[in-house]
């Protein structure tokens, strides 16, 4: 038996109390640097939470972020720094590692204020859908690039066709992902498509990116930033927003889920199987007491995967379950991408799902879900290493 | 087989080298022999590709690269449309495909599908390889592309 207060978890142990971002741009619209952008929206995250900032005393992210922990901290002035944390590989499949890192910085007693956020200007420092510019490649890509599989649309779309082949999931699947984003989008004014709504025409038209991906099943690329604070549990209750608590998060892949070029055993994956898993566990939660989800969509396809690895539904069900009426606030029974996501909010790289599942635990959604005492929120998809958490109010402890 | 003719893709993507710890190497100067060279583990023979310093189911260091005949099935494939490169923008659709080898460990690679880009992909289908050499490059290359087997 583990002795009292003894057991290994961040279940509980700690709150988001602020979230803060800038206006959300589109690519090289950014009218402000991408630190400065990182700068604005921790400003807002504070002031969100009623703390100053001088408080802070840790930064963690994930994707290299170029907005490095020491230069913040000396841009904010603060007291003291105790923990800078990068997440380590997989892009935007660390938007929800970077929190359980932050989370257990505090419950190891490293740190007790920090800052969990993600800067991104694709207009200067250059689109992740485009690849010009390199002469020779090595590694991974040197096995793809050359066959005109460059950027992600092409990286993950194969994937994407193997799992269809599989489990007969079809194109409406899909589809009904990008009209529940779109259709939340129009309630959000952050939302960089709010006011251009999308229906089935649309996107049935729409251009094909790479075959099985539409336009409208790819992000978009965006320029912005988005911050939240971090505190110990017991430091949340005294502050003015209701606390929104950490009740688990996972991160990481299964067996050789790394194996390149597109060499994974399991291939046909969104690579949570293992990850799920170990949330569920941490959270003592299981997909049925979910009530909202934010899965983030570097393309339809990954969240269908993603979806169905955290329990949601069989593979095989995957036609039936996907509707845009069982996707959508308030009434569906598992509203999705409630704030539009990377799809129609901002490709805040998944981050933004962070601050919409905290949002959906205060109640201040602009598409509320009639559940949401507890929000899951599942990083980027395919990737590894991967990862996810889930929040929840008081109420859930 | 080696392809005569003009190259499936517009010259000016990214050409592939090995890493400067020269893991990858003999893999590409086996393309540019017309060779498919791999990595099999000389004691426990399990087949490893993309290649590794180490063999992942016995931890016996520099497995032995070995030739194996480029043919498999179509694990995968998907027809791109979007030019992400500038070399493609005048070039229009094209088709990459996943081929799995299953007499090798079922090791997988990554090529284009030669023929007509608009023609029906059948996941299951077989293919062989055919080398396609790059030699007005700078640095030469060489590729591994497939076909349809009749």
């Amino acid at each position: 038996m583990p002795r009292p207060g003894s057991e290994r978890t961040l279940r509980g142990r700690v709150a988001v109390i602020g979230i803060g971002e800038t206006e959300y741009y589109r690519h090289g619209a950014s009218p402000d640097p991408e630190f400065k952008l990182a700068l604005k929206a921790i400003l807002a995250a504070c002031a969100d939470a009623g703390i100053d900032p001088r408080e802070i005393d840790g930064f963690s992210s994930y994707s290299d972020d170029r907005s490095e922990a020491s230069r913040l901290a000396t841009a904010l002035g603060t007291r003291q720094l105790r923990t800078a944390t990068m997440q380590w590989g997989g892009g935007g499949g660390g938007c929800c590692a970077a929190v359980a890192n932050a989370a257990a910085s505090i419950v190891s007693g490293l740190a007790d204020c920090v800052v969990v956020f993600r800067s991104l200007a694709q207009g200067q420092y250059g689109r992740f859908g485009q690849t010009d510019g390199i002469s020779t490649i090595s590694g991974e890509k040197a096995y793809l690039m050359p066959y005109g599989v460059l950027a992600p649309p092409q990286r993950f779309a194969m994937r994407v066709q193997r799992y269809m082949h599989e489990h007969g999931v079809r194109q409406e699947a899909m589809r009904a992902i990008a009209l529940a984003s779109y259709h939340h989008a129009q309630a959000n004014p952050r939302a960089v498509m709010h006011g251009k709504p999308l229906d089935p025409d649309k996107y049935d038209a729409s251009r094909w990116i790479v075959e099985p991906f539409h336009l409208y099943d790819c992000c978009m690329e965006n320029d912005g930033a988005a911050a939240i604070v971090l505190v110990p549990e017991e430091r949340a209750r005294d502050l003015r927003q209701k606390p929104a608590y950490l009740l688990g998060a996972a991160v990481g892949s299964g067996y050789r889920a790394g194996a390149i070029p597109h060499n994974s055993p399991l291939y046909a994956s969104a690579n949570f199987e293992t990850v799920a898993q170990d949330l569920y566990r941490m959270a003592r939660v299981g997909p049925a007491d979910i009530g909202v989800v934010q899965a983030y969509e570097n393309f339809t396809g990954g969240v269908v995967m993603a979806l169905a690895e955290h329990g949601f539904f069989e593979p095989a069900e995957a036609n039936d379950f996907l509707t845009v009426e069982n996707l959508t606030a308030p009434s569906g029974p598992l509203p999705l991408n409630t704030s539009g996501g990377n799809l129609a909010e901002c490709y805040m790289h998944g981050f933004e799902l962070v601050l919409e599942a905290v949002r959906q635990v205060r109640g201040t959604s602009t598409s509320q879900a009639k559940r949401s005492d507890i929000a899951l929120v599942i990083g980027g998809p395919m990737v590894t290493p991967a990862s996810n958490l889930l929040l929840g109010s008081e109420a859930t402890l | 087989m080696s392809i005569s003719g003009p190259t499936y893709l517009p010259a000016g993507l990214p050409i592939p080298v090995a890493e400067p710890d020269g893991l990858s190497a003999p893999y590409w100067e086996g393309l540019r022999r017309n060779r498919l060279l791999v990595q099999r583990c000389r004691h426990c023979q399990t087949w490893q590709f993309g290649p590794e310093w180490i063999c992942h189911h016995c931890h016996a260091f520099d497995p032995d690269w070995t030739e194996i005949e480029p043919r498999g099935q179509i694990f995968s494939w998907e027809r791109a449309w979007h030019a992400s490169h500038a070399a493609l923008r005048q070039h229009g659709p094209y088709i990459a495909v996943l081929v799995e080898l299953p007499q090798t460990g079922h090791i997988r690679m990554v090529g284009n599908l030669l023929g007509d880009p608009m023609q029906e992909v059948r996941i299951g289908a077989s293919v062989a390889g055919a080398f396609e050499h790059h030699d007005n490059a700078h640095p030469t290359f060489s590729l591994l592309q497939w076909s349809l087997q009749r």
